[in-house]
């Protein structure tokens, strides 16, 4: 085989869903003991792209090519037969089985399962990379960062030459991710083909040989790591140079707005997921809530907003003109009837939030359909507040009724937080609230989460991007498995600490 | 060596909403129907009789003149009812199958006060006290499984469906027991307790068209309307609005109840004279593709209750008149059905055809 030939190469890749491009003529090349990072914001069509590779998706045009000669991937059989193994972003897993039993799993060439034979062949894949796992753990036992290992033994396991792996270091806390990036140091040291799909440009720079760039499904360019810069990237990724920094103005005015004490939460299963968590929100700061998925988040905002059962704990809330509601123990209703005005915008837009099969106007009348004597709704004042929204934010939408589920990710986002901010809350709680929106769309968020502060309001901000946590915040609550792990000073704070802070709770090692 | 991307030869693909025109839509449900009745042909010549001829004779049965149309408001009446009493339960994604029992417990509600009062209080009082009872006895019957639901969270297809067997089961036993008149039957309502009837069939048609605006204004323009659709669509959104969604769910089917228990008043009090345990029919679950085709379209279902009365009515004249098997009017019912419900999937989603050469091009 000659040196100049790619391992796998794209040419002209085009895929369509109905009327949407996903991916525009692509090419694409990759060698041996290199690592390329897919790099593009959410949307851009990078994980379409490698969904070919992987033979989820056929593309419409254009070809792949093998070692230079064309192949055909039309299952994931396919693609393993061709070297090509993909770590998707969700985990496919077997919940009680053992991390080999689940690495065998669906291989047809072996005639008797010899799991013996399969734990040792696990333990020596996991000695040559650099993996820590223990073959015969159960799965439901493992954190998410062992699953991730035993999805990428897996791959390994069947002889894959070429490995994906889907944004892996979105559920991986700085220290998991470190170790991750040695073990793909050590692949690219065996002579493996690496793509590794992320938005994240500090990953980018640390771990990868050269960078392909995607913008709204077209290709940009490739370029080599150590020539580009992340400023460079940004500009190739979002079209143009954006500021990177966020404004943070300080509110000199603030008050205690809401009081949570020792606040614990169990849900159905009997599983702790809050357990006495304790802190005061200010009004005019932003306090910033990091954590690794799943740490309890999700809990604690709907708690306060009167939506998740709270096991134990107060929850106090202090208008600015004075006085204390308790909220534990109300309904969402009761708690809007009191007065209290709590703002909540949900990780889950359209399952939570919004309607998705109404238009702006019977979105915006959610808040406000229990108004007037009359059985009948009041459609006039949401219409009009429907088109403040779309003036003000700049919504792209057909017109006030068209349904919101077939919008766009940030125009949903942008109709839910109008909304939200409409109803001049005193409390504003946000869960993840750029997921998923382009950059313009995320600053566009930034700058009315801030705007709200500087009026006085005490902003609850649950984010997954510690730079932005770090950028936007006042304070950041770190929480740990549902503990409260500590409060640091985000002016000051950095990203290892809070790392650190999210894996143990007072970023203290547990014995 | 020279492999080729290969698409397979019929794919489909989902339709942007905006991108088919509502005439085509239409178009496409006018075209299901065509090709249901053509398909029909088939079975008529299978059996050995004139397509065109049946057809004729079915027309001609159902609307040909003024008895005939009578009877075919008689069997659309009870279908529209129906439709419009499990359009609200529909919209909130309770699937409420029950309708057939709660039209039975209506109905023998309104049997009930009938057979009490009878004699005691004059024609208007007593029929407006039966219909009181059926939708109250109607009503209970959709909320018990309601309630369930909003509690416990039990099966709400499984739970509605049993309580059919249940009301018509005590029918059954009141029919050839304490309510038995003769041979199993009971007996037929004085004139008092029957409904009057306007311009040749009984009354129940006002009554069911004046359902048809109070569902359509019910559903559109007030603050249950709203919270049912929000259900309909997110049972979490619902809980964030702050709507008691336990609450609503036993409201509506407790409404859908009511209307559904009218419906049984209106057949043993207009129609039939009297109360057996076959008085729902089979309408409970026809109505359900009332609602359907109709998309919970309070007008719609007018025209589709219609048409599947012309169906039945021309059905049945068929099977006298031609001595057409009615197995075959059944099929052509059948068929009927089957292709406009059909017809929402193109509406939905189109076929690509391969085209020469590994590229997708659309077809027609």
């Amino acid at each position: 085989m000659e040196k100049n030939c790619y391992a796998i190469e794209l040419r002209g890749i085009t895929k369509r869903f109905g009327p949407v491009t996903a991916n525009d003529s692509i090419d694409l090349g990759l060698r041996r003991g290199e690592i390329l990072a897919l790099l593009g914001e959410n949307g851009s069509g990078k994980t379409t792209l490698m969904n070919m590779l992987a033979g989820i998706y056929l593309p419409d045009e254009g070809e792949i090519l093998a070692e230079g000669r064309p192949i055909s991937i039309h299952s994931p059989k396919d693609a393993y037969a061709h070297g090509i193994g993909m770590i998707h972003q969700h985990y496919k897993l077997v919940d009680v089985f053992t991390a080999a039993e689940n690495i065998v799993l669906g291989l047809e060439n072996e005639k008797k399962l010899d799991i013996k034979k399969a734990n040792a062949r696990v333990r020596e894949i996991c000695g040559r990379y650099g993996f820590e796992i223990d073959p015969e753990k159960k799965v439901y036992n493992m954190s998410v960062s062992e699953k991730q290992t035993v999805e990428i033994v897996k791959v390994l396991y069947r002889g894959a030459e070429i490995l994906i792996l889907d944004e892996p270091t979105a559920v991986l806390t700085p220290q998991e991710t470190e170790r991750l990036f040695a073990v793909l140091r050590n692949m690219r040291q065996d002579g493996k083909a690496v793509v590794i799909i992320t938005h994240k440009l500090g990953e980018v720079m640390a771990i990868s040989d050269k960078v392909a760039v995607l913008r709204k499904g077209k290709y940009i360019g490739t370029v080599a790591t150590a020539q580009t810069s992340p400023q460079a990237l940004t500009d190739m990724m979002v079209g143009r140079s954006v500021k990177l920094n966020i404004d943070r103005p300080l509110n000199e005015n603030q008050s205690p707005r809401l009081q949570v004490e020792n606040l614990s939460c169990i849900d159905h299963e009997h599983v702790k997921k809050l357990d006495g968590v304790s802190f005061t929100a200010m009004g005019g700061e932003i306090l910033g809530v990091a954590g690794i998925a799943g740490s309890g988040q999700k809990e604690l905002l709907e708690a306060i907003a009167g939506l998740y059962p709270v096991a134990e704990g107060s929850i106090r809330y202090y208008p600015p003109e004075g006085g204390e509601q308790e909220l534990v123990g109300q309904s969402p209703m009761q708690i809007r009837r009191r007065g209290v005005s709590l703002a909540f915008i949900p990780e889950d837009r359209l399952g939570m939030g919004l309607v998705g099969s109404m238009g702006m106007t019977g979105n915006m009348l959610l808040r406000s359909w229990k108004r007037g004597r009359l059985p009948f709704v009041r459609r006039k004042e949401p219409q009009a507040l429907a088109k403040k929204v779309y003036d003000d934010l700049e919504v792209v939408t057909p017109g006030l009724e068209f349904p919101v589920r077939k919008l766009s990710g940030g125009n949903v986002q942008k109709v839910l937080v109008g909304r939200e901010i409409a109803s001049s809350p005193n409390v504003l709680m946000t869960a993840y609230a750029v997921r998923g929106l382009d950059i313009n769309t995320s600053y566009t968020i930034y700058n009315l989460m801030t705007e709200q502060k500087m009026k006085g309001v005490a902003v609850i901000f649950v984010g997954e991007d510690l730079d932005v946590l770090l950028e936007l915040c006042d304070r950041i609550l770190v929480l740990c498995g549902g503990k409260l792990s500590g409060i640091v000073d985000a002016r000051s704070a950095t990203k290892e600490q809070i790392g650190l802070m999210m894996t143990s709770v007072g970023g203290k090692e547990e014995t | 060596m020279d492999e080729k991307i290969k698409s397979p030869l019929i794919r489909l693909e989902k339709r942007s909403k905006s991108a088919l025109h509502p005439a085509a839509a239409w178009g496409i449900r006018l075209g299901s129907i065509l090709f249901a009745l053509l398909l029909g042909c088939v079975a008529i010549l299978l059996s050995g009789n004139n397509p065109i001829k049946a057809y004729a004779t079915m027309i001609n049965g159902a609307v040909g003149n003024k008895v005939y149309l009578q009877q075919t408001v008689k069997k659309a009446v009870p279908l529209l009812g129906c439709a419009l009493a499990i359009a609200p339960c529909f919209k909130m994604r309770f699937w409420n199958i029950g309708a057939e029992g709660q039209i039975t417990a209506g109905a023998l509600a309104a049997t009930f006060v009938a057979r009490l009062l009878t004699g005691k209080l004059p024609s208007l009082p007593l029929l407006l006290l039966m219909a009181l009872a059926a939708m109250l006895l109607g009503g209970v019957w959709g909320l018990i499984p309601g309630f369930f639901k909003a509690r416990w969270n039990t099966n709400e297809t499984l739970f509605t469906l049993m309580m059919n067997y249940i009301i018509i089961g005590v029918v059954a036993w009141l029919q050839a027991g304490p309510w038995e008149a003769q041979q199993g039957r009971i007996a037929q309502f004085d004139v008092s307790a029957q409904l009057p009837k306007v311009a040749v069939v009984h009354c129940g048609w006002i009554i069911v068209l004046a359902l048809v605006l109070f569902i359509h204004v019910y559903m559109r323009y007030t603050k249950h309307g709203y919270e049912i659709s929000v259900i309909g669509d997110s049972m979490r959104t619902a809980q964030y609005a702050g709507m008691n969604v336990g609450r609503i769910m036993m409201r509506t089917m407790f409404l859908s109840g009511a209307v559904s228990g009218l419906v049984g008043f209106i057949v043993c009090a207009g129609a039939n004279h009297t109360l057996a345990k076959e008085i729902a029919g089979g309408v409970g679950f026809t109505s359900i593709t009332v609602a359907w085709l109709s998309q919970l379209n309070a007008f719609a279902m007018v025209a589709i209750s219609m048409m599947l009365g012309i169906l039945t009515k021309g059905a049945d004249t068929l099977q006298t008149m031609m001595n057409i098997p009615v197995a075959i009017s059944d099929i052509i019912t059948g068929l009927l059905l089957f292709c406009m419900l059909g017809s929402e999937f193109f509406i939905n989603y189109h076929l690509i055809l391969r085209r020469r050469g590994g590229k997708g091009g659309r077809a027609k």
